[in-house]
């Protein structure tokens, strides 16, 4: 049995062994239902305290408390009050919770009542009664559909600045807090031979039929309880009671290995190839997720076959003034008698159009409500007992202010009758819950017997439908196509099994005569409640050309927010259909989409929140790093440090400038484990560098390395690094830190795909080793320290550009590399990453005779920028080899990837942009990366743009800031003072063109 | 992972710490695994049989087939990729196995030392199947002892060693990740149970 079951919360008829005796314990409470009796749960509604129990959703708590009124319309701000019972509600929006946990737009129909549940009404100021935004009400014929585009055109610029945050004031519906929602969402993977969508009497006997069969079942169902429209209904199953059979069912169910019962779960979407979206609520309905435990669960489904028995919604009949509180739908005041013991008012009337609506009447009856008429708009309507039946009858109009109190009812021989009524029960018939099935899609077909949409066409891959979501409304045909489709599901996974014995139950036929709306009334009559649509919104759209049906819905809104239209979107197809003199099926239906029912933004994100947006990389040397109070950046997922200030420095630049001053005066040391780190074995794998790389490489000496750059396709230069040849078939190569992933899919499509004949490996080791810099004129002095006496590293023995395979302190395998990106004698160091933490302690414990600085990146950016070398910022998807002044490293005598296109004309012109350093002529003025270059005179525009500089630094050795860039025609360039502008902020300084080589241009400190 | 090793450099976990970390919960324990030397294993051109002889006879057990890992005595090897395995033995008395793999396979097989480029945590107990389906989309309910599955978890790629179904696995991550990815499986472990 799974959690999910054990959690599922079902509640027997009279769990408790109460006698379900509760009739008159709230107001409008009635006796039986599907609640635990004994224990009262507070709650509080728009700050008022009310009582309700276990099993009751806060829709059918204040209705029992005798509260109708629960919210106000989106643009009239009309009063409004529930409208169904399900996830459909369009109307009882309620901002759920408050603080971080307030979440608006949450429907009370759904939401699970629990002790201590705060809601409050939305879109109302002061108070639900008394809104002083109902004025809008007044002004209804000016704010028709298209009102906005019509009215605010002119002046354009007063959009947004003044008429959208007006209106997005007046209408709308709940708000946010603004606070960081405290709780945790998480996300999760299941795989299953079948999913049941929805756990009705189809689903359930799906599920029991498939789990009977060995197969691994999911049945999920957006109700905490299981069993549709069975907990709704008085239907027996077979010898038990509709809520009997569901909780046998379950019993049966829960103890299959091979089935997970899922309640509070929505399938939200279906998606490519079997997968469903869905979402369990798992703390819900509790006062606060318990620690560590999820509010909600975002799974993601991997089913071979699914089941859609998402059964159906009953649909509205449009009359005017359908709208008070009061008035809803038949099926839904019937589950609310059944289900939850309540009724919404102790008068209640029937409007219908089949003959669904007479079961409303005659449980309500049996409830001992008293039913002052059945209103049925056909003129043969069947009979009734116990009420004033007006066959062939229409409601024209309703009153009350905040609440329905009588209905005008225009009565077949023309008179009318007013019905005294706190409620009316209206049914227009059942649409199926085709939506799933158009989520790729699919376009549902109209069957003329039950008026209605049903799934057909092209529906997601290995989906079927069954029950009431194909159209088959009775509870036998919903068992059988349960069932059956059960079978034949398994039967294409090769499962064999029978349907079985299938209980006795009702199998009424379906007796509907469609009609939409009343045309009687110059008043409005609501077909969207939740967007304030009408039926003469649709007919004005009609009749200012709108005529697909996706237009209407843009125009009109109608179908639009939270509940997407489900009990609305039918009668505007019908209008329109009629408007424009077609059938029905000839105007089609709006595309459904993911999700179903609304998603809050927590559970898409999941645990991918804060800190844990992404994994965090960390180096080797990170512990040490944060004893000695470095600050860190973040350089991809890296943490890298940033810099290691000492006591007393202020600011940053304090702490770099040491860096880079004792760094080229004595020794500094970095981490550069994040550099990438890319094994390259083979037969081939020097000719493999040879494509891969612009420079050659195949004559590269063992121990020896080579700095390289690496051009894309279109002959742009995109990452550099250096290449270590370790033995004829064994090389490693370096990548920048942004690029180590780019760089290893790039090599691994031209081995795989570009050179399949290649005898070449590729393997990444950068977190293998932890690899540290050590620089600076006693680089050598300290290492000598360290590594293993039987190495040589003396200048003769182991030259700039040398790499081997060492020791270091006393056996420690290493290996090191003569490379410097500082400028200075410079060495690369790697042990295995596990010794890393205890590397960078010896190292700077051997360093200390030295005054050994730590340095960070920005001290590693300096002295890059001192030397002239290339960093993201010159390799900036712009720049070639040419621009860089490493047009002469792009060999001819081979081919590689982008030498063809970097012979391109283009990019060869006479003025190329080259990579020169910039001094200002002040010494004072700071150079800013990002800045253009302008010739000393004339005019500063895009026309006579030089150039640009990328990267800028304040220069500690030269005691001035500097920068290096591209200028047109650069190398020739040397000396001219030219201008350095922003524009954005009015800056303009004067700048000498100089070699990009601030430091030791010879470079004979690294050979030192 | 010893406490101090042979030589002057002290090694610590992927998760910084001189012991490797256990997380104890009802019906599910998380231990970090820093006792494992790993090398990578591929094949060269051509050399697909003589390497999978080579490492056969070294190994004293077949490379595994595409999607699962075997053992044999104290090694055990794991697919990675069309001709491409992971070799892992105890460090203390392996550290060095990269290089005597290669000298095993010759010119038949490229081996790169991929010791410290990995975490791993073994997560063991019959939780095992409710934690693993909040991580990743592996279909560990299916699966059996021997199934080894490239998966992510924690925007991470990782491999998942089924060691006993529904009971024991190993999940191999990267090392500099390994904050994270324990992060994930210690929220997981929370939220399930």
């Amino acid at each position: 049995m799974t959690d999910a079951v054990m959690n599922a919360g079902r509640v027997a008829f009279q769990a408790d062994g109460s006698t379900g005796a509760r009739k008159g314990v709230q107001v409008n409470r009635l006796d039986g239902g599907l609640i635990k009796g004994s224990k009262a749960l507070t709650f509080t509604f728009d700050g008022k305290s009310y009582k309700g129990f276990e099993g009751d959703t806060l829709a059918s708590a204040l209705l029992a408390n005798g509260v109708r009124l629960m919210g106000r319309s989106f643009k009239y701000h009309r009063p409004r009050g529930v409208l169904t019972s399900g996830s459909e509600e369009p109307n009882a929006l309620v901002e759920l919770r408050s603080g971080g946990r307030q979440e608006p737009n949450t429907r009370a129909t759904v939401a699970e009542l629990y002790d201590g549940l705060e809601a409050n009404s939305q879109n109302r100021w002061p108070s639900l009664q008394h809104d002083f935004m109902a004025i809008n009400d007044r002004f209804s014929n000016f704010l028709t559909a298209g009102f906005y585009y019509k009215t605010f055109m002119w002046p354009a610029a007063f959009w947004e600045k003044l008429y959208e945050p007006i209106i997005r004031k007046a209408a709308g519906l709940g708000s946010i807090s603004f606070e960081a929602d405290p709780d945790a969402y998480d996300k999760g993977f299941l795989h299953c031979d079948l999913l049941v969508i929805g756990a009705g009497p189809t689903g359930l006997m799906a599920a029991l039929t498939a789990g009977r069969a060995g197969a691994q079942v999911i049945i999920a169902d957006e109700d905490f309880l299981l069993g549709g429209r069975l907990n709704a209904e008085t239907f027996g199953v077979g010898d038990l009671t509709g809520a009997a059979w569901v909780e046998q069912a379950q019993a049966e169910l829960a103890a299959m290995p091979n089935v997970r019962v899922m309640p509070r779960t929505t399938i939200i979407g279906a998606f490519d190839h079997g997968i469903y979206g869905a979402v369990e609520r798992v703390s819900d309905h509790v006062l606060a997720p318990e620690a560590g435990k999820p509010r909600q669960i975002l799974w993601r489904i991997y089913s071979k076959r699914a089941m859609l028995a998402a059964g159906a919604t009953e649909r509205p009949i449009a009359f005017e003034n359908n709208d008070r509180p009061g008035v809803m739908l038949a099926g839904a005041v019937r589950a609310y008698a059944n289900r939850w013991a309540v009724t919404p008012d102790q008068t209640v009337a029937v409007f219908t159009n089949n003959d669904d609506g007479h079961r409303t009447a005659a449980d309500l009856i049996a409830k001992g409500v008293k039913v002052t008429a059945v209103i049925d708009t056909r003129p043969d309507a069947p009979k009734v007992e116990g009420a004033e039946l007006f066959a062939g009858a229409q409601v024209i109009d309703t009153k009350g202010r905040l609440g329905l109190e009588w209905a005008r009812v225009r009565l077949a021989n023309g008179t009318t009758r007013d019905v005294p009524c706190g409620a009316l029960a209206v049914s227009g018939g059942w649409n199926p819950n085709v939506h799933l099935t158009c989520h790729q899609r699919g376009r549902p077909a109209w069957r003329e017997d039950i008026a209605a949409f049903v799934p057909a066409g092209e529906l997601p891959q290995n989906m079927s439908v069954a029950g009431a979501a194909n159209g088959d409304f009775s509870t036998a045909a919903a068992l059988r196509a349960g069932a059956e489709g059960a079978v034949a599901a398994l039967s294409e996974l090769g499962i064999e099994t029978k349907a079985g014995d299938l209980p006795e139950a009702e199998d009424a036929p379906v007796n509907v005569t469609p009609f939409w709306y009343v045309k009687e009334g110059k008043g409005r009559a609501w077909l969207d409640q939740q967007n304030d649509v009408t039926v003469k919104d649709v007919k004005l759209a009609h009749q200012e050309n709108f005529r697909s049906v996706e237009h209407l819905k843009r125009y009109t809104t109608l179908g639009m927010a939270t509940d997407q239209g489900k009990t609305s979107n039918m009668g505007g197809l019908a209008i329109m259909a009629e408007l424009a003199g077609k059938q029905i099926p000839e105007v089609g239906t709006t595309m459904f989409r993911p999700p179903y029912t609304p998603v809050s933004f927590g559970v898409m994100a999941g645990r991918s929140v804060g800190e844990e947006f992404r994994p965090t990389r960390k180096t080797p040397s990170h512990k040490w790093a944060e004893e000695q109070g470095a600050v860190f950046v973040e350089v991809g997922q890296w943490l890298r440090a940033q810099w290691f200030p000492k006591a007393g420095e202020t600011h940053w630049r304090q702490s770099v400038d040491r860096e880079v001053l004792q760094t080229r005066n004595s020794v500094g040391i970095c981490d550069v484990t994040t550099l990438g780190k890319i094994d390259v074995q083979g037969k081939d794998a020097a000719e493999f560098l040879n494509k891969i790389y612009a420079n050659a490489f195949a004559k590269l000496p063992v121990g020896k390395v080579r700095y390289g750059l690496m051009l894309r396709e279109d002959g742009i230069a995109y990452d550099d690094g250096t290449a270590a040849r370790f033995a004829e078939d064994h090389f490693v190569v370096t990548t920048t830190t942004a690029n180590a992933v780019l760089v290893y899919r790039n090599m691994e499509f031209a081995r795989q795909c570009l050179f399949p004949d290649m005898d070449v490996q590729l393997i990444s080791t950068t977190e293998a080793w932890a690899q540290f810099a050590v620089a600076g004129p006693n680089a050598r002095k300290l290492l000598q320290k360290v590594v293993d006496p039987e190495f040589d590293i003396s200048n003769e023995a182991f030259p700039f550009m040398g790499c081997g395979e060492i020791t270091v302190a006393g056996g420690c395998r290493a290996r090191l590399f003569r490379i410097s990106f500082s400028g200075e004698l410079a060495y690369e160091i790697a042990v295995p990453t596990r010794y890393g933490d205890a590397m960078i302690r010896k190292l700077m414990e051997a360093g200390e005779e030295f005054g050994a600085v730590p340095y960070g990146t920005e001290a590693l950016g300096v002295m890059r920028i001192e030397k002239g070398h290339a960093a993201g910022n010159e390799l900036n998807g712009t720049t070639s080899a040419l621009n860089l002044g490493m047009g002469k490293m792009v060999s001819k005598k081979k081919d590689c990837i982008g030498n063809t296109l970097s012979e391109r004309e283009g990019m060869n012109q006479e003025d190329a942009l080259k990579l020169v350093g910039f001094k200002p002529v002040n010494a004072a003025d700071p150079v800013q990366a990002g800045a253009h270059l302008m010739n000393a005179d004339g005019e500063v525009s895009a026309a006579t743009d030089q150039g640009y500089i990328t990267s800028a630094a304040y220069s500690p050795v030269l005691g001035c800031s500097i920068g290096i860039g591209f200028l047109k025609s650069g190398d020739s360039r040397k000396g001219e003072v030219i201008r350095a502008v922003n524009p954005l902020e009015g800056k303009e300084i004067q700048v000498e063109v100089v070699s990009a080589h601030f430091v030791d241009p010879e470079g004979e400190r690294l050979r030192g | 992972m010893g406490k101090f090793d042979n030589h002057g450099l002290k090694a610590i976990s992927p998760l910084g710490g001189h012991e490797p970390r256990v997380d104890a919960f009802t019906g599910l324990l998380i231990r970090e695994v820093a006792d494992r030397a790993l090398a990578s294993l591929a094949a060269r051109q051509g050399q697909e049989e003589a390497v999978k002889s080579a490492a056969a006879s070294y190994l004293g057990g077949a490379l595994p087939a595409p999607a699962s890992w075997s053992e044999a005595g104290v090694y055990a090897a794991w697919w990675m990729g069309p001709d491409l395995w992971m070799v892992s033995a105890p460090h203390d008395s392996h550290e060095l196995m990269a290089g005597d793999l290669k000298q095993a396979v010759g010119d038949a097989g490229s081996v790169v030392e991929q010791t410290d480029g990995w975490c791993r945590f073994d997560i063991e107990g019959p939780r095992c199947f409710d934690v693993l389906e909040r991580l990743c989309n592996a279909n560990v309910r299916a699966g059996k002892a021997g199934d080894a599955t490239r998966t992510s978890m924690e925007h991470l790629g990782v491999f998942l060693l089924c060691q006993e179904p529904g009971q024991k696995y190993a999940v191999i991550g990267p090392r500099s990740s390994a904050g994270s990815l324990h992060h994930a499986l210690v929220a997981a472990a929370k939220s399930v149970i």
